[in-house]
């Protein structure tokens, strides 16, 4: 008798394909959401798309049929995101090479971790709650309520977390060879770390740096009780304190309005947003490849 | 023994000499000072970040030790969120963040869960898999203010007839008992299920990847079918990962802001229907932490202290879980 033959109808290869083709169902469901919300956003968004938008300002909501343009909302993104990163990016790099360089078995780097791991799981609006309370109400920084900085400081409790984890992870896949290598044939443990295996983990490093940054340039609710939102032009060094415009904060704000010249402005915003951080990710992985 | 010294020193002194330059040389105190500086350095700003997170929980909870005082544990029982009588209550809002957030995991998990295995299992060519790896990682890209305009403009009003005929056919259930006249619960469901998806995938994706393959190779020698072996083999080593992954998705879930309070109504009233609108803690604060004074910020600063324990229990529950559950093969 030959046993080994497929029967197509038996219950169990019924059973087989009816799942197969369910989660054939679920991979599509799940991706679908993503292809419905770039066309309507590239669609809709690029609808008023055009150079003017970029130089010009927008304007407050009123019965106008223009709603102007998002000029200071880009520059404003990209400051605000700017003073993050300048504030993120050397603690992060340096809580890492404690983590992974300095630390030992001890109760000090076991809090440390804990602590990194409790900080990326913080709400983002529990970050612009915390810098609202601590420095736009009680005006630490010359004085100044809303500004630039604040909002700053709120993203850079956002990006701090993942700057660790990405140096941590980053340090740990440096072969171990090359530590000792660099301790033996005298290297001081500073000079290790410098020119040693911080810049043999640059690339994963870096690589994680720039996907926080992006990702910190589309967040919203840490702004809009930080750096509130603006209408004007940031001038001069005296704007970082004062409000600030944001893309993020100006889709929220226009997209709630009634009127339909700032819900399409919002729309715009939205696609010139998504056009920044999606091209800095897939920018990130063609770099990636093509090094590798 | 004075010619046998004198050849001792010879041969110590002569290689002596060659040797010296060899020989160990302490470092110039500027070196030892950058060395130790550089280790402080790396001290002090890991101690920022117990610094940034002690300070998070000081202000929040400072700011809500009034509210906390005048309300006690009732804060979180009573659903009266009053300015002009300065009644305060945030049940609606805590109701309203654990249900979105369990129900948004109801349809992610099985959509996430679902689309992990079958980009893992071999159905598709590489480059298609390789292709829904990367849609779904720019998935997680997409700001949340930008999928809460989608919620808005297309999402919701696609919804609301469906929603009316589940009212219309089902208003028995009191889960359904209103009609949808516009933002509620049920579309920010939907939306936040959207952005946690990605998390759930990906997580998903790379622990059943991490299976050694021998697993399934011996599931299928003794016979098991492709989906007998996806139950009972795969699952099960993966299911510390996937655990994980949800129980993150459930932390960010609560904490999501924007998207939710773009499309939840904002309503501080409580009601049961899902479809009717609703509250959560973080779109209450962000809704209105601008305007609020005096013990309405006090009381804003006690829900996001509740939020942020809430968040932290959450947390720590995963990293418990995945540690207790990862099985050892």
């Amino acid at each position: 008798m030959n046993q080994l033959y497929y029967r197509p109808l038996s219950a169990r290869s019924i059973a087989n394909k009816s799942l197969t083709l369910f989660a054939l169902i679920l991979t599509i469901a799940s991706t679908l959401p993503l292809a419905f919300i770039l066309a309507y956003v590239i669609i809709k968004g690029g609808n008023n798309l055009n150079f003017s938008i970029f130089t010009t300002l927008p304007e407050p909501p009123g019965d106008d049929l223009s709603a102007g343009g998002i000029g200071n909302a880009v520059l404003g993104t990209f400051i605000v995101t700017g003073i993050a990163a300048l504030i993120a990016i050397p603690i992060g790099i340096g809580g890492g090479v404690y983590l992974a360089e300095y630390s030992k078995r001890g109760p000090f780097c076991k809090f440390i971790r804990f602590g990194t791991n409790v900080l990326s799981c913080v709400p983002s609006i529990i970050a612009g709650v915390f810098v609202y309370g601590a420095i736009v109400s009680t005006r630490v920084i010359s004085g100044s309520t809303f500004s630039a900085i604040a909002g700053g400081i709120s993203l850079s409790i956002l990006m701090i977390p993942s700057v660790i984890k990405t140096t941590d992870e980053g340090l740990k896949l440096v072969s171990d060879d090359l530590r000792k290598g660099a301790l033996g044939v005298g290297a001081s443990k500073f000079a290790t770390i410098v020119q040693i295996t911080l810049p043999s983990a640059l690339k994963p490093i870096a690589t994680g740096i720039i996907l926080g940054i992006s990702r910190a340039a589309g967040e919203t609710a840490p702004l809009i009780f930080t750096a509130l939102f603006s209408f004007y032009w940031s001038q001069g060094s005296q704007s970082l304190l004062e409000p600030i415009a944001s893309l993020s904060v100006l889709i929220y704000n226009f997209a709630l309005e009634p009127y339909e010249a700032q819900n399409e402005l919002a729309l715009t915003a939205a696609l010139i947003l998504i056009a920044i951080i999606l091209g800095i990710n897939i920018m990130t992985k063609i770099i990636n490849r093509l090094i590798n | 023994m004075v010619i046998i010294f004198g050849i001792y020193c010879l041969v110590m002194t002569v290689p002596n000499g060659k040797e010296s330059q060899f020989l160990l040389r302490s470092r110039p105190p500027s070196e030892k000072l950058i060395d130790v500086g550089f280790k402080n350095l790396a001290i002090a700003t890991a101690s920022m970040v117990a610094i940034v997170l002690l300070s998070i929980v000081a202000i929040v909870f400072a700011g809500a030790l009034e509210s906390m005082g005048k309300y006690g544990l009732h804060f979180l029982f009573t659903s009266n969120w009053n300015p002009v009588t300065n009644e305060y209550g945030a049940f609606t809002a805590i109701y309203g963040t654990i249900l979105t957030s369990l129900a948004s995991l109801c349809i992610a998990i099985p959509l996430g869960v679902g689309t992990a295995i079958f980009i893992t299992e071999n159905f598709i060519p590489q480059i298609f898999k390789n292709i829904i790896g990367i849609f779904i990682e720019l998935l997680a890209a997409i700001p949340s203010v930008v999928l809460g305009l989608w919620a808005i403009f297309v999402m919701e009003p696609f919804l609301r007839p469906i929603l009316n005929s589940l009212n219309h056919y089902m208003g028995w259930i009191p889960l359904f008992s209103t009609g949808a006249s516009g933002p509620g619960v049920a579309p920010a469901i939907l939306i936040l299920s959207i952005m946690i998806l990605p998390i759930i995938t990906s997580i998903a994706r790379d622990s059943l990847n991490q299976i050694p393959s021998r697993l399934r190779e011996a599931a299928y020698g003794v016979g098991a079918t492709r989906w007998h072996t996806i139950f009972n083999v795969l699952l099960p080593a993966a299911v510390s990962g996937i655990a994980g992954g949800v129980l993150l998705a459930l932390g960010r879930a609560m904490g999501e802001t924007m998207a939710v309070t773009m499309i939840i109504g904002n309503s501080t009233n409580f009601n049961i229907s899902l479809l009717a609108p609703g509250n959560t803690i973080a779109s209450m604060i962000a809704n209105q932490f601008g305007e609020a004074d005096g013990s309405q910020v006090s009381s804003l600063m006690y829900a996001a202290f509740v939020l942020m324990s809430l968040s932290l229990l959450v947390n720590i529950i995963a990293q418990w879980l995945v540690k207790r559950l990862s099985l050892k093969y």
